[in-house]
């Protein structure tokens, strides 16, 4: 923990649990994400990590606890988060353009019943320059392939113009091209000391990617800088009895060791 | 019944049909609009059941009413009931949804046949009551545009502007919600309201339609027009206007087909109207009828035979000959046969239109030969296909997405730089090895 930073977090979660069912998913979760971060949630399938975010969000209840965004809670403070989905979660097949998906990023500072006019056009065009899209703006989002797609759904979070990034699964089923360029923009976003929080699952490029890693198997196994949570123990913790994992597991830790 | 009399009626010539005829068209607008977003939102099932669960509302209002000493067939009266019982049907489906783990259709199933039975049993009792004639209130069954009088009109009139209006005030919120709602939630929309709304402004178009179209067949006037809409467009808003007309249409033309022969149910011809131009666009449809894609993948068959043809013509000519220039040379079939898999009676097929299109002649002597056109073309498709193959090998992990073997011009797609580059190499391979296929063996 850096304590030049203020007090409070963009992000902490205290004694979080959620269930679905009856069953609960997440147990008494503990998080504090500091200001400025890359951060990357880990963790096997069915570990709870898209729950995660979509609770912090008020998208489902919680159980018991509390998620904070810099000491508030959520509905005070939308104006500083912006949420990409996962991809699946929406019909593709949706009667709109690119460029009609990346303007939905407007509509919060718009309000009720105002159109979206020029100038919020030619914010989404800029966001869609800067997903390297530019040219697609005005095809229907069906015609788009899944690396595109992500770059749509990135591009109307780029428009949100907020201080923290909730990502579920951005490398979800991309091509190589828009892994890459998805990664450089998380950079670039955090160069500019914005605070970006990452559902992840692909372990061999999690040293790679974050500064921050929280490691999740429905509770919170270890969390802090990558360099020192991202280690044998840890994942042994969290990937334990997946066994069909385990060569993933050694693979990641062999890269541990440069 | 002559022409004469349907022109009359379709062009609101005749008074006493005037007035149904336009109704029925503006609700069928009205339904058009709001049923794209119950569409888009896949709510299409759920409008069904709060149809259906209209009907109950509407023997109990007769019911109150009757005992209230009022006349049991005022139109507002009876329309309340149902707008109550339906909207009832609905939380009923989103209760059951919430705390049981039973699916959406067996929800909807359950409330829709149980309120339309419940309905059936009531109206039945309400029969009884002295003093009262429930005749003409299974109307709202199957619709009946003749029990339309004026005020009623006005009534419907009212209640439709009141929902186009407020539907067209919140297209915006309403396409976010369609769209992604868990990201409107997040941006703080209140979207649980945003779907009560929609139901609401469902439930006013259901309710105002049950009299024309009848409570059975509204669904296909909500779901119809949206449906038929699509296929013509990739565009919301065109979508929109187009379902609004689509609904109009069929209002209009139905409406004016059973006033002219009283014992047709208005709704079942609106429907059946509907349907056929549903038929029309699923077939015709720009942007997604079958027809069109059907054509259109005709015509990309018909461009990937072309250049199999010609680039086979081309590697056997390069093959044959020993040093360049290349020499158009007349080739027989025998060789063009054996160079690579053909279906059957796939070449003769080819042939026949490369011949059409004069990119290759037949000589005497059986022998095929390449037109002076078709020779250029031919050498123009076995450049790019052999660029696009040398990049997909360099880049293979950096672009898949890029790669368009059809573009004509390679160099828009991948700018000049890489296509110099590219030939560069082209030239280098082609003094060793004939095709860039073995490039990839040989690295």
């Amino acid at each position: 923990m850096r304590p030049e930073h203020p007090p409070e977090f963009p992000l902490s979660v205290h004694d979080l649990t959620v269930a679905y069912h009856r069953k609960p998913v997440l147990w008494d979760v503990e998080l504090n994400i500091p200001e400025g971060t890359l951060a990357g949630i880990v963790g096997p399938n069915g570990a709870g990590k898209s729950t995660l975010l979509k609770a912090c969000l008020d998208l489902i209840p919680k159980t018991s606890g509390e998620a904070l965004i810099y000491g508030k809670p959520y509905e005070e403070q939308r104006d500083l988060i912006a949420y990409v989905p996962q991809r699946e979660s929406v019909d593709w097949d949706f009667p709109v353009s690119a460029l009609d998906v990346v303007a939905m990023g407007t509509y919060r500072k718009l309000g009720w019943f105002k159109r979206i006019g020029r100038t919020q056009k030619n914010q989404a065009r800029e966001a869609l320059e800067q997903v390297g899209i530019g040219h697609l703006a005005d095809r229907q989002i069906s015609q788009l392939s899944g690396g595109q797609q992500q770059r749509v759904f990135l591009a109307r979070a780029l428009v949100q113009d907020a201080r923290i990034y909730f990502m579920d699964e951005p490398f979800a089923a991309v091509d190589a091209a828009t892994e890459q360029a998805i990664i450089e923009l998380l950079q670039n976003l955090n160069a500019r000391g914005k605070t970006v929080l990452c559902v992840h699952h692909d372990l061999a490029t999690v040293s790679r990617y974050f500064d921050y890693l929280v490691l999740l198997n429905m509770r919170v196994v270890a969390s802090g800088p990558t360099p020192e949570t991202f280690t044998r123990e840890n994942l042994q913790k969290t990937y334990g009895g997946k066994l069909n994992l385990l060569d993933d597991v050694a693979h990641a830790l062999k890269n541990i060791g440069r | 019944m002559t022409l004469e009399l349907l022109r009359e009626t379709l062009f609101l010539e005749k008074h006493n049909t005037r007035l149904v005829v336009l109704g029925v068209a503006f609700l069928g607008a009205t339904a058009g609009l709001i049923g794209s977003f119950l569409l888009l939102r896949k709510q299409s099932l759920l409008g069904d059941a709060l149809s259906h669960a209209t009907l109950p509302g509407i023997g109990l209002a007769f019911a109150v009413m009757s005992w209230m000493g009022l006349s049991g067939r005022s139109l507002p009266g009876l329309l309340i009931g149902a707008a109550i019982t339906g909207l009832l049907g609905v939380i009923l489906v989103l209760a059951i949804r919430h705390t049981t783990r039973l699916k959406d259709d067996a929800a909807m199933g359950i409330v829709l046949s149980v309120f339309f039975g419940l309905g059936i049993a009531i109206l039945k009792m309400v029969e009884t009551i002295p003093g009262q004639s429930a005749a003409g209130l299974d109307g709202f069954i199957y619709g009946k545009t003749a029990s339309m009088v004026w005020s009623d009109f006005f009534l419907i009139i009212g209640t439709l502007a009141v929902t186009t209006f407020i539907t067209i005030l919140i297209l915006k919120e309403l396409t976010l919600l369609c769209f992604d709602s868990n990201f409107a939630s997040t941006e703080g929309w209140p979207t649980l309201r945003l779907d009560i709304l929609l139901m609401g402004l469902v439930t006013a178009v259901t309710v105002v339609g049950l009299q024309a179209v009848g409570l059975i067949l509204i669904i296909a006037f909500l779901i119809t027009p949206p449906t038929a809409a699509r296929f013509w467009t990739n565009r919301l808003s065109h979508m929109l206007i187009l379902s609004t007309l689509i609904g109009a249409i069929s209002g209009w033309i139905g409406a004016s087909i059973s006033a002219l022969y009283s014992n047709l149910p208005a709704g079942a011809i609106i429907v059946i109207t509907a349907a056929v131009i549903f038929l029309l666009s699923m077939t015709f449809g720009t942007a997604r009828g079958v027809l069109p894609r059907y054509l259109r993948h005709r015509k990309l068959q018909k461009k990937v035979g072309r250049q199999h043809l010609l680039r086979s013509t081309y590697e056997i000519l390069e093959n044959t000959q020993d040093s360049p220039p290349l020499k158009n040379l007349p080739i027989s079939m025998e060789l063009l046969r054996k160079h690579r898999y053909w279906s059957k009676g796939e070449l003769p097929k080819l042939i026949r239109q490369a011949r059409a299109e004069d990119h290759v002649e037949r000589q005497p002597t059986g022998e095929l030969r390449l037109s002076e056109s078709g020779f250029g073309e031919a050498s123009r498709i076995t450049r790019n296909h052999r660029l696009w193959e040398l990049y997909l090998i360099k880049h293979a992990d950096i672009a898949p997405s890029h790669v368009d073997r059809d573009a004509d011009m390679v160099e828009h797609l991948l700018g000049a730089e890489i296509v110099q580059q590219l030939e560069a190499e082209l030239e280098l391979a082609k003094s060793t090895i004939e095709s860039p296929h073995l490039i990839e063996a040989e690295s």
